[in-house]
């Protein structure tokens, strides 16, 4: 089962390409918020850029912490999300340790499901899908 | 969701209140400039000076901003410092899409804050926080400042701020945009400056639904595939604009010494290749750009005593190693930018410093200003000396460099040099082509290289035939206008032809105005000539100094005759503009 990864995210411009294809193809928003993979500047513009995403953890801590079964653990790490049985109580945000869930002003959440589809939008060819078995380490 | 109608924020500095008004017009003026303008007349003073307190400040985006690429700029509309009339600058870096996810089409500032103040928009929070203790800060340590007082919003928030030169209303004061983009040219960091206003924070974190069907992701994906697949923005990919210093000097067409040569051996240590091997430490992009056309290099200082260093980092462009590097003598790429990176602290437009400053050089090399003036030493490739020069410009250090700053010419008329004062308009952009780009530029909308292709028709064409000539900038004005009302980068203009355009326009239901681009677009034009026009505007406001008529370039000397009948004609066809709009209106 492969993962998004982001091993080079040295190679960062900004661009916030990856969120908006997110946005677009999987949520169908024009959005750089409510998307599985946020940018964020790591202290200002002079010091590069870090993504905020799922770090597909195994198990997943936000997936323990859903009280409808919305977030289900996935296989390979990560989650599956069934929008329709989320009641908008925010638990998998708080219990999120790296920020990956994002939720909207109107309740709805945001995490990367893993599918890959923003892998073709970065330019910088900053991320990547990988086999979970081939890791090594987190790849940030 | 699209905003049929436009949704503004109007904030007034006076009484810290904003109101949000819904104005219709989309269809006639799409947005960007179109919608500036519009903004300008309808909240502009056209009988009160630049700095009267009701004056507006106005930043637009346009129909299609954050939806496809490199629709990612935001237009600041404004009576400028410089020559009283309204103008508009064009900033890049993370305004645009901000704006946009704030849910805003326009941010119109007006009034004046009591104390120095910093004004903050997001989604559900609006405050304007006194920042008196930031006065006379430069712009460096302001954006430092501002991210830690208004916490929150990493990435998905844009700080412009002004540095002294703003504070002091230098008409050359730009408005800085995330540290490494600006509202450079006009003056727009001296009307946030007369506000009061040192900051604005947007922090956007809301969404739009996008349209139901495939037709949008596949105009996406055709419009992605030309900007990324493709050769067509690879040169801003690749070594960026600063590629155009070797061609420009081959063809001499690249300003050197105030403009006293056009070509020079020396550009052998100031090529874009130069900068990008040397100097370039990494790049970056405005959001929504997946070409990243922002080079950021590096200098390296080292501390009085022993081994110990720190370094900082400083965009370049094409524009900047100009104003700084040719046109001032400095040929040491890390010259270039140790000189840029004081002129970024100040908030000082570098094109229009650097200009400014070499005419100071040659005013002093004739006699016409001392050290009493200038303060330090000025001659051509002196680094450290325009350094400091940088900063007293900047920061109004005594009478004349507060003249200096308020343009070139203003000082030329008290201390002599009018004859070399390399201004058209404002101070020179770095195409020295002939006489069609010099015409075109004294009397562009902007006073910009980007208002209409004259460079490139002057690189083309030996013919002097005026009519053909005007008519060429005639008909290249409103294509541009159009692109800068949706709001698109101007490097991205060969990727949104006509036809991509509506396309983009259609797939995201603006229908009506992808069916009307032409009628729109000279809409567009002539309510921006038409504002300007009531704001002072004349052809005779402005000339052409004898400096341009001395240029040679690859096509030979410049001809007089021929640049001012150039200058004569396109400014009776601007005029004629004008008058029909008025009557239309």
């Amino acid at each position: 089962m492969k993962t998004l990864t982001t091993p080079r995210m040295e190679q960062c411009i900004g661009c916030h390409s990856c969120s908006l294809a997110c946005a677009r193809l999987v949520h169908r928003r024009l959005s750089w918020s409510t998307a599985g993979i946020r940018i964020t500047s790591s202290g200002g513009l002079s010091t590069g850029f870090v993504a905020i995403r799922c770090l597909a953890c195994d198990p997943a801590p936000c997936a323990a912490a859903c009280p409808t079964g919305a977030f289900k653990q996935r296989e390979g790490g990560g989650v599956i999300v069934r929008k329709k049985l989320c009641i908008q109580c925010g638990k998998c945000v708080t219990a999120c340790p790296v920020d990956a869930v994002f939720q909207s002003a109107q309740g709805d959440v945001f995490v990367c499901i893993h599918c890959g589809r923003c892998v073709d939008f970065c330019p910088q060819n900053c991320l990547e899908m990988r086999e979970v078995t081939e890791l090594d380490e987190v790849l940030l | 969701m699209i905003r049929e109608q436009f949704r503004i924020l109007v904030f007034n500095l006076a009484s810290g209140i904003g109101e949000f008004v819904l104005l219709d017009g989309r269809d006639q003026v799409a947005g960007g400039s179109g919608l500036a303008a519009l903004l300008y007349e309808r909240y502009g003073k056209h009988d009160k000076p630049w700095d009267d307190e009701g004056q507006p400040l106005i930043f637009t985006i346009g129909p299609l901003t954050g939806y496809f690429p490199l629709m990612s700029k935001t237009v600041c509309g404004f009576r400028s410092s410089y020559h009283n009339e309204y103008t508009e600058s064009h900033g890049g870096g993370r305004t645009a899409l901000a704006l946009q996810f704030c849910n805003l089409d326009a941010l119109v500032i007006v009034g004046k804050a009591r104390r120095l103040s910093c004004l903050y928009v997001a989604n559900r929070r609006l405050e304007l926080k006194d920042v008196e203790f930031m006065r006379g800060m430069n712009a460096d340590n302001a954006g430092k400042l501002l991210r830690r007082i208004f916490k929150g919003g990493s990435g998905h928030r844009s700080i412009l701020r002004i540095g002294p030169s703003g504070e002091i209303c230098s008409s050359m004061a730009c408005i800085n945009v995330d540290t490494y983009r600006h509202f450079g040219r006009m003056g727009g960091g001296a009307t946030m400056g007369a506000k009061n206003l040192k900051g604005i924070v947007i922090h956007g974190e809301g969404d739009l639904e996008l349209p139901a069907g495939k037709e949008y992701l596949k105009v996406y994906q055709e419009v992605y595939d030309k900007v990324t697949s493709t050769d067509m923005m690879r040169k801003y990919h690749n070594l960026g604009t600063a590629e155009n210093l070797q061609t420009l000097n081959d063809i001499e067409s690249l300003p050197w010494l105030n403009l006293q040569k056009t070509t020079d051996p020396g550009i052998a240590q100031v090529t874009g290749k130069v900068f990008a091997d040397e100097t370039l430490l990494r790049n970056g992009a405005c959001a929504g750009c997946p070409v990243g056309c922002i080079h950021i290099g590096y200098i390296r200082e080292k501390a009085k005593l022993d081994n110990r260093y720190h370094y900082h980092q400083v965009a370049y462009d094409y524009e900047p190693i100009f104003a700084v590097g040719t046109m001032l003598g400095v040929t040491d790429a890390f010259g270039v930018l140790r000189i840029l990176d004081e002129i970024e602290k100040v908030s000082l437009d570098a094109m229009s410093a650097g200009v400014a400053l070499a005419w100071a050089t040659e005013a002093a090399a004739r006699g016409l200003v001392s050290e009493n003036e200038t303060l330090i030493p000025l001659s051509f490739g002196e680094v450290e000396h325009y350094r400091q020069a940088a900063i007293h410009l900047g920061r109004g250090t005594n009478e004349f460099y507060r003249l200096l700053g308020q343009g070139t010419l203003k000082a030329a008329k008290v201390y002599g040099g009018e004859e070399f004062a390399c201004v058209l308009g404002q101070e020179m952009a770095g195409y020295a082509t002939g006489e069609l780009y010099f015409a075109a530029q004294t009397l562009g909308f902007r006073h910009s290289h980007l208002d209409t292709g004259a460079y490139s028709y002057d690189q083309k064409h030996t013919e002097k035939d005026v009519e053909k000539a005007v008519e060429f900038l005639m008909a290249d004005e409103p294509g541009r206008a159009l692109l800068t009302s949706m709001v698109s980068c101007l490097f991205a203009r060969a990727v949104y032809s006509d036809a991509q355009l509506a396309a983009c326009l259609k797939s995201v239901g603006y229908t009506t105005l992808a069916e009307n681009m032409d009628h729109v677009s000279e809409n567009i034009r002539q309510l921006r000539w038409r504002v300007r026009a009531a704001t002072g505007f004349r052809p005779e406001n402005f000339s052409i100094p004898k400096r341009f008529t001395q240029v040679k370039t690859w096509k030979g000397r410049v001809d007089p005759a021929y640049m001012t009948e150039l200058k004569e004609e396109y400014g009776r066809r601007i005029m004629a503009l004008i008058d029909a709009g008025e009557k239309d209106s």
